[in-house]
Order: structure tokens, then C-alpha cells, then sequence
């Protein structure tokens, strides 16, 4: 059965100059334990989507899934910690006032998980798993790398026990050799916590290397959605095979596969 | 043929309260004429300082110690004065930046921000002289309704077409050297492979010589015909672009480009721990512009 699963959804935002689609009528599930990449231009709807999952907007149309329940923006305190964000850009996503623990607790606190004299030890566990000290959490996010701070934000979310991550541009901020670093660490962590991961994101080489299946946003709609390997190697719609073209690749390989879409065009 | 720009053993310190922090470790770099080279590094590599060595701007900053040449069309930027170096800018060198919606002024339309740039190279140029040139301009950046981009402020328009302005407000006072500090980073995929190919073809037209920073190795080798890579203030390599993309001769290149993740999903990259051979000597391929 599915983890997540997303029925008819349609969000629409009024404005002065008339109603936007943000999302439109997309159904689609996740399983457990699969990572399902959210991929598109700006504009296509991505965050809403994420938006809709967090509980932060109710969709206009259609229902939304957790476990076989009903999810809206009015959630329990459980039915929150059991879906966590991961934000795109660490700096901004750490409140500067806060030490790296009290940023990591906060989730512990609001949500009450566990006893209260155990949470610092649950937080240096969390630290631990992304590969930080527990030392770290008397720091501000000041004294941190890019890359440790976004540790710090993967290491809030898995504090609070999640089923699901929205990872949401998780590595696009960072440079290469942190970014693979990153990543092999995500990788990592939803096979040994059996976590899934919805993970949106416009870079296609990286979805390439971490997702099961692929779903692709062309302004609100669902265009085309399948195991990543078939996205790739042999795409449905011209939309998808626009975006894999783009992508500036760095070996032949990769040209070879760029220009066989291109010719199946 | 001298180059362009010809930096000779460029170093950089800050000052601050208690300490000097070092930023450029002797950095040697040139660019022929027409040529368009790229230096390549990570975030704190000191890419960006170095454009902005280029442009007389970092000269005017008090704290921040620079020795070493840089040869800008056989003038030496740090002999002139700070008003030479602001006639520079603008009209023998332009930049192009990052997010180009930012850069660009909100307060006032694209065609009045248009006539400024132009009145850098001729300042009593008049304003029907001004529009004409800059719907030439818009029209080579295939922009196909240049009136109303001129009319338009830049918060009407899209990423891509802000972008396509910058390009055009940069070319168009026909600069020797034009320096793009990752250009497009800000845009979508698509949008930013159609105005990196649109740059690539508009300087070859105008035989305009480009240095382009970037940390993206597949927008690099798309683009440049030489190739620095820059590490912790030092440029570890250098070369023809197919020679390095080929066959990267240092440690911390070799790094870079097995972190890369590919569309063909090889799966996740091994990736080495930082190391001190990301601090060997210079390896060139040898070939001198």
C-alpha cells in the first residue's frame, strides 16, 4: 500500500488578474521506502505540491493520503513529525540566534517526543547520524560550512523520527565535492532508517543517481511519471527530453545520451 | 599576440582587527584575444575576488592588501587612479552577473537603463539615437518585440529575457573583455543553456574575449576554450578545455569532475576526503595562449 498518495489534487491562488493553477489535477502515490523525485522548471508547481504534503496548504480539489488517512492543513502533533522538510538553503533555514541543538530540539519539544531529560541525547544522536559531533550543537549556524549546516537541517528532520522527508532542493546550494558528500549521506540514511523520500529538486544528473521513479512538472501538471532509468534512456514527452538536453554534461557518455534524445526528437 | 588580460603573480590579503587573512596565493592567469576562459573552483576559492581585482573594485576597498600585475590591455590596473578605473568599466571591460533580475534596477525601465549604459561610451548621445541602438542590440539577443522590453521595468519580465537584456547591455558598448561571474545560475536549466549558447555565439561574433566563473563543469566545458581551476587561492591547473576535461592532471581536478554526478547514473560518486595533494604543485598542459 501506498505511503502517500494524492488523489485528483488541484490548487488554485486568486489574484487580481485572475486564478492561478498552481497545481493541477495531479493523482499520484508514493510506496515506502522509494525516493520519488519532484522535477521541474520554476513555476511548474513544485513547492505548492510540497506545500499541500507539509500541511502548510490545503488543496483546493481533491484529497491527500497519509497511511490511508485523510490529510489537511489541521494535522496532530504525530500525524506532523511523521512528515519533516528538508529546506534548500542552510543558511537561511537555521534561525542565526539559536544554537545548532536548540534548533535540532525545537522539533523534540513541539511535538513532545520523548521524555524531556533524554531530548539532548536524541539531538547528539541525530548529529551523530549526519556525521557531526555533539559537540556541534553548542555552535551557532554561523560557525558552520555550508555543508555542515546543511547536515544540521537534514539532522533536525531525522530528530523527530520522520516516515517521510521532503527534501526540497536539498543540495543545490552547495559546491560539488560537498553535494556528493550530501548526497551518499541521504542515500544512506533511508536505507538504514527505512525512510521515503519525495525529493524535489531541477537538477537531473543528481535525480539520476538517487531516485526510484521520476515525476515531471511542466506548469501544474503531472507530464509524465516512471523508473528513473526510463525516463532517462528513453522519455515520453518532449517536455522531459527539453529538460534532459539542457543539462551540461561532462563526458561522452553523457553527450552519446543527450544526443540520442535529441535525434528521437 | 599579447593577451587581453594578462595577470602575473597576484596575491591577496584582508586585513581585519586582529589577523590577515590570505586569499590569493600568487595567481597567474591570461587571456588571448578572443579567447574565452574560464577559472573554475569551489565556494571561498577566490573566484569572485579576482573579477573584482579585474574591475578596479576590490583596489578601492582599504583593508584589503593586493600586490602583484594585472595587465589589462597592456595597461597595468593598479597604476591608475580610481577615476581610470571607473572609465573602464562599463565601456573597455563589462560584466554580467549571477541573478540578472537582481542586478538589474527596479525603479527604472530597461530602455532608460539601456541609455545610461550607452552614455558610458558616448555621453551626449541623444535619446533617439540611444533606443535605436538598443533595440539593434535587444534584436541580436533575439528579443522579438524590442519596444516593449525598452518600456518594460525588469520585474515584468521573465528570468531569461532580464538575462538576454543583461547580455545585450553588456555587448553593447563592443568591450574588449567581457567577465561573467556564473552567469545564469539563477535561471532554470533550459533557459540557462539557451543564453549560454546565445553568449557563446555573440562574442565569437564580436570577437569579444570572456573570462567565465563558474563552479559548473558541464556550463565550463560547454563554453570555454581554456580552463583554470582554482583551489584555495591557487590555480592548481590549466589548460585547453578538452585537454583537462580528457585528462585532468591534478589531484583536486580529478576530485572535481568524479564528484560530478552524471545523466548516464553511474550511481552516487566516491568521493575523496579533502586532502593535501589538493595542494600540489601547478600542472599545466603546456600551452600558452
Amino acid at each position: 500500500m501506498s505511503l502517500l498518495s494524492m488523489m485528483s489534487v488541484t490548487r488554485t491562488f486568486q489574484t487580481p488578474t485572475g486564478p492561478i493553477h498552481a497545481v493541477s489535477d495531479v493523482s499520484l502515490e508514493v510506496m515506502p521506502g522509494e525516493c520519488l523525485a519532484i522535477v521541474g522548471e520554476s513555476g511548474s508547481g513544485k513547492t505548492t505540491l510540497a506545500n499541500m504534503i507539509l500541511g502548510i496548504l490545503d488543496p483546493t480539489v481533491g484529497t491527500i493520503e497519509f497511511d490511508g488517512v485523510p490529510l489537511s492543513t489541521k494535522r496532530s502533533a504525530d500525524e506532523r513529525r511523521a512528515i519533516q522538510l528538508v529546506q534548500q538553503n542552510p543558511l537561511s533555514s537555521l534561525n542565526p540566534k539559536r544554537s545548532v541543538g536548540a534548533s535540532v530540539r525545537l522539533g523534540l519539544d513541539t511535538y513532545g517526543i520523548g521524555p524531556r531529560s533524554e531530548r539532548w541525547q536524541t539531538v547528539e544522536d541525530a548529529l551523530n547520524a549526519v556525521g557531526l559531533s555533539g559537540e556541534m550543537r553548542h555552535r551557532p549556524p554561523s560557525a558552520l560550512s555550508g555543508g555542515q549546516r546543511q547536515r544540521v537541517g537534514i539532522a533536525r528532520a531525522l530528530a523527530c523520527d520522520p516516515r517521510l522527508v521532503v527534501l526540497d532542493e536539498p543540495t543545490s546550494a552547495l559546491d560539488v565535492l560537498v553535494q556528493a558528500r550530501v548526497l551518499r549521506l541521504l542515500n544512506d540514511l533511508r536505507r538504514d532508517r527505512g525512510l521515503t523520500y519525495i525529493f524535489i529538486t531541477h537538477d537531473l544528473a543528481v535525480v539520476r543517481n538517487v531516485a526510484d521513479r521520476v515525476a515531471v512538472f511542466q506548469s501544474g501538471k503531472l507530464v509524465e511519471m516512471g523508473d528513473t532509468r526510463q525516463i532517462f534512456t528513453a522519455p515520453q514527452a518532449a517536455y522531459t527530453r527539453n529538460l534532459i538536453g539542457a543539462v551540461p554534461v561532462i563526458d561522452e557518455r553523457e553527450l552519446a545520451l543527450r544526443n540520442n534524445l535529441a535525434e528521437a526528437q | 599576440m599579447t593577451p587581453i588580460l594578462d595577470i602575473r603573480d597576484l596575491h591577496l590579503s584582508f586585513r581585519g582587527l586582529r589577523s590577515v587573512t590570505e586569499v590569493l596565493h600568487g595567481v597567474s592567469l591570461q587571456i588571448g584575444q578572443g579567447q574565452r576562459v574560464a577559472l573554475v573552483g569551489e565556494s571561498g576559492s577566490g573566484k569572485s575576488v579576482i573579477a573584482r581585482i579585474i574591475l578596479g573594485l576590490l583596489q578601492e576597498t582599504s583593508n584589503a592588501h593586493i600586490s602583484g600585475e594585472v595587465l589589462f590591455d597592456e595597461i597595468n590596473i593598479g597604476s591608475l587612479s580610481c577615476v581610470g578605473r571607473a572609465a573602464m568599466r562599463g565601456t573597455d571591460m563589462s560584466m554580467i552577473f549571477q541573478d540578472p533580475t537582481s542586478s538589474l534596477n527596479p525603479a527604472f525601465t530597461i530602455g532608460r537603463q539601456f541609455a545610461e549604459v550607452l552614455r558610458r561610451r558616448d555621453p551626449g548621445l541623444p535619446r533617439q539615437g540611444c533606443s535605436t541602438r538598443a533595440i539593434d542590440m535587444l534584436r541580436e539577443v533575439a528579443i522579438p518585440d524590442p519596444d516593449r522590453v525598452l518600456g518594460a521595468y525588469p520585474f515584468q519580465l521573465s528570468g531569461g529575457m532580464n538575462q538576454r537584456v543583461m547580455i545585450a547591455m553588456a555587448l553593447a558598448n563592443h568591450p574588449k573583455l567581457l567577465l561573467a561571474d556564473e552567469p545564469g545560475t539563477a535561471l532554470d536549466v533550459s533557459v540557462q543553456a539557451q543564453t549560454l549558447n546565445m553568449m557563446h555565439d555573440l562574442v565569437e561574433d564580436h570577437g569579444t574575449s570572456v573570462l567565465l566563473i563558474s563552479h559548473n563543469l558541464g556550463v565550463v566545458r560547454e563554453f570555454a576554450d581554456r580552463l583554470y581551476v582554482i583551489y584555495r587561492g591557487r590555480i592548481v591547473e590549466d589548460g585547453p578545455t578538452s585537454a583537462i576535461f580528457q585528462n585532468p592532471g591534478h589531484p583536486y581536478t580529478r576530485a572535481l569532475m568524479s564528484a560530478v554526478p552524471r545523466i548516464t547514473g553511474a550511481g552516487l560518486p566516491e568521493v575523496p576526503e579533502v586532502s593535501d595533494d589538493f595542494l600540489a604543485p601547478r600542472f599545466s598542459h603546456g600551452c600558452v595562449p
